[in-house]
């Protein structure tokens, strides 16, 4: 990693709240904790505040590495630096693990208080609602009042927009990207898919895995393999792998005869050495859950009517998961609400993931916007 | 004419223009702007009328240059209509110097007065005086308010003010306010088809 405009190496901290939270569910949280980052300095009007909210499978390690882990790289490290798009010269920014995530904050990983295990099955399905929830505590945590501006990606994005809806006066803007209001039939399919490879995997064992002293390593991997297509366009596959093979020749047999198959086999264990498959059952669940127009007859014009805030959307062309026309479905929603906006459809060939590639134009986008945000 | 002098020049046709424009736009309006470039004649209304509004542009440097003036803007092509727009959304809608670079003529004259109550267009006369004079020397006409070659225009449509008057006839648009002007930003009164070389139109629906 280049150390130019680098916010270098930084520490994970820890936040402890004893107030239970009440879930979207129904259920309750006694207490929770969650694992964040901060990069640059909070000013003294406390104004200049950014949260970024992760996806699928990221975390609170937004930028910088560790001292003693060097190799792991913040997850948006292309925008988030001195100088950088997201510049912590001017804006505090905040990383933050969700609610029931596996990378430190309270989740099915977690001892649970009350048995002195895991939480493993029994922890409660968590939403998009909640998470935002959650996040509010840790902006109380750190004093801060209002964000200037609350972005992410896909899921990410979804949380912008829930800010939006759920704290109208907390957010100033909503930077909502390669997102969607609510997830089609074909992406909950996708979701269903990943979720039956998981717990169909007899090292599942209901979800108490951990108890049993394994984890589901076949299926994790399997959702990760589906999701990864998803991620990715055709045009890009094409491009990088297209029909190239392992061996040079056929090898009449179902080990890896094309690149492709390598390479999902390869991001597919990667991920399930790492992530916990109980977070990735209830994430997917958040995700097929998120539709804020469902107590609006799914009049989502309506729903936005609480906004407050100014937003950026942005798509990407090649994205067939959250294609530009889900990002469109919520730019008229707010115009319909008189709301400021600014769409961006960006051309760009990596499909899904494009929304995590440093494109020139792309990042061009964010730090104007950005710029005109800074206080 | 040097480059400073030709950038001069055409700042202050621009701010001629938006005058001409900002007068038909009652203060505290909402508009829409199509082919909107960097967003400086919705940034002019916003200073001088307290309008609001968006911009709708396909070009992504001109993308970029809306959200850098702090402009609210839509990236989409309006050659593919304005659906999504809702149906009398806005007060009105403006295409400035940009509807000679569509395909779609009609279709885009019915969408702006599907989303506004009152449309402001404008574009080159290409009947005006010296552009005559230019195709009958046997060249493609390149003036003040056509200021491209032939070769790297982005006009794809060269319609007259004759022409267009006969087009919002047979669709049923109503020309509640024409004006024309000659190259020297004079207001044109006699036979603007003739010696207009920019027009400007309110339109309406026919009631």
């Amino acid at each position: 990693m280049s150390q130019e405009n680098s916010v270098g190496f930084v520490t994970s901290q820890r936040a402890y709240f004893n107030e239970p939270l009440k879930l979207k569910s129904g259920a309750e949280l006694p207490r929770f904790e969650l694992v964040f980052e901060t990069y640059g300095t909070l000013n003294s009007e406390r104004s200049n505040a950014v949260l970024v909210c992760h996806a699928l499978s990221g975390s609170h390690h937004v930028a910088g590495r560790y001292a003693d882990d060097p190799e792991n790289v913040g997850w948006w490290n292309n925008l988030v630096g001195p100088g950088k798009a997201l510049d912590t010269r001017k804006f505090f920014v905040v990383g933050v693990n969700n609610l029931g995530g596996c990378y430190g904050s309270t989740g099915p990983l977690s001892i649970n208080p009350e048995t002195g295990k895991r939480y493993g099955a029994v922890f409660p399905l968590v939403t998009v609602e909640d998470w935002v929830a959650a996040q509010a505590r840790l902006a109380d945590y750190l004093g801060i009042r209002t964000w200037a501006a609350v972005i992410g990606g896909s899921l990410g994005g979804m949380q912008a927009l829930e800010w939006s809806l759920q704290f109208p006066d907390r957010i100033r803007h909503a930077m909502v990207i390669a997102s969607a209001p609510k997830l089609s039939a074909q992406n909950i399919a996708f979701n269903e898919v990943a979720r039956q490879a998981i717990i169909s995997d007899p090292d599942f064992h209901g979800g108490d895995y951990a108890e049993h002293g394994v984890v589901p390593t076949r299926g994790l991997r399997l959702a990760r393999m589906i999701g990864h297509i998803t991620y990715l366009s055709d045009t890009q596959m094409a491009e990088k792998f297209g029909r190239q093979l392992r061996h040079g020749e056929h090898k009449f047999s179902y080990e890896v005869d094309f690149e492709i198959e390598s390479y999902l086999r390869y991001q597919g264990d990667k991920f399930a050495a790492f992530f916990d498959a109980n977070t990735y059952l209830m994430t997917t669940k958040a995700l097929d859950y998120f539709d804020p127009a469902y107590d609006f007859d799914g009049n989502l014009a309506a729903a936005l009517a609480r906004a407050r805030a100014s937003f950026f959307v942005a798509g990407f062309s090649t994205d067939w998961r959250f294609a530009p026309a889900r990002s469109r479905e919520i730019v008229f929603a707010l115009l319909h609400n008189r709301l400021h906006v600014v769409y961006a459809e960006i051309d760009c060939s990596a499909g899904h993931d494009s929304f995590l590639l440093d494109d020139a134009h792309y990042h061009d986008l964010l730090r104007a916007y950005l710029e005109n945000i800074a206080t | 004419m040097t480059e400073h002098d030709r950038r001069v020049r055409a700042e202050q046709r621009e701010r001629f223009d938006f005058a001409v424009i900002a007068n038909w736009i009652p203060p505290g309006e909402r508009v829409l702007d199509l082919g909107c470039g960097d967003g400086r004649l919705l940034r002019y209304l916003s200073e001088t009328r307290d309008v609001t509004g968006y911009g709708v542009e396909i070009d992504r440097e001109s993308v970029l240059g809306c959200i850098r003036n702090g402009v609210d803007v839509i990236q989409m092509d309006i050659e593919c209509g304005l659906s999504g727009f809702e149906d009398a959304s806005f007060e009105h809608v403006i295409i400035s110097q940009a509807l000679q670079t569509m395909h779609t003529t009609e279709r885009i004259l019915g969408e702006m007065l599907r989303v506004a109550a009152e449309a402001v267009v404008s574009f080159p006369n290409f009947a005006y005086r010296t552009n005559r004079a230019a195709i009958a020397a046997g060249h493609m006409p390149v003036s003040e308010d056509l200021p491209y070659d032939w070769f790297d225009t982005p006009n794809v449509r060269f319609f007259t003010i004759v022409d267009f008057e006969n087009l919002c006839a047979r669709l049923g648009i109503e020309i509640r306010e024409r004006l024309a002007f000659d190259e020297a930003g004079r207001a044109v009164s006699e036979d603007p088809n003739l010696n207009g070389s920019l027009a400007f139109y309110r339109l309406g629906r026919r009631t």
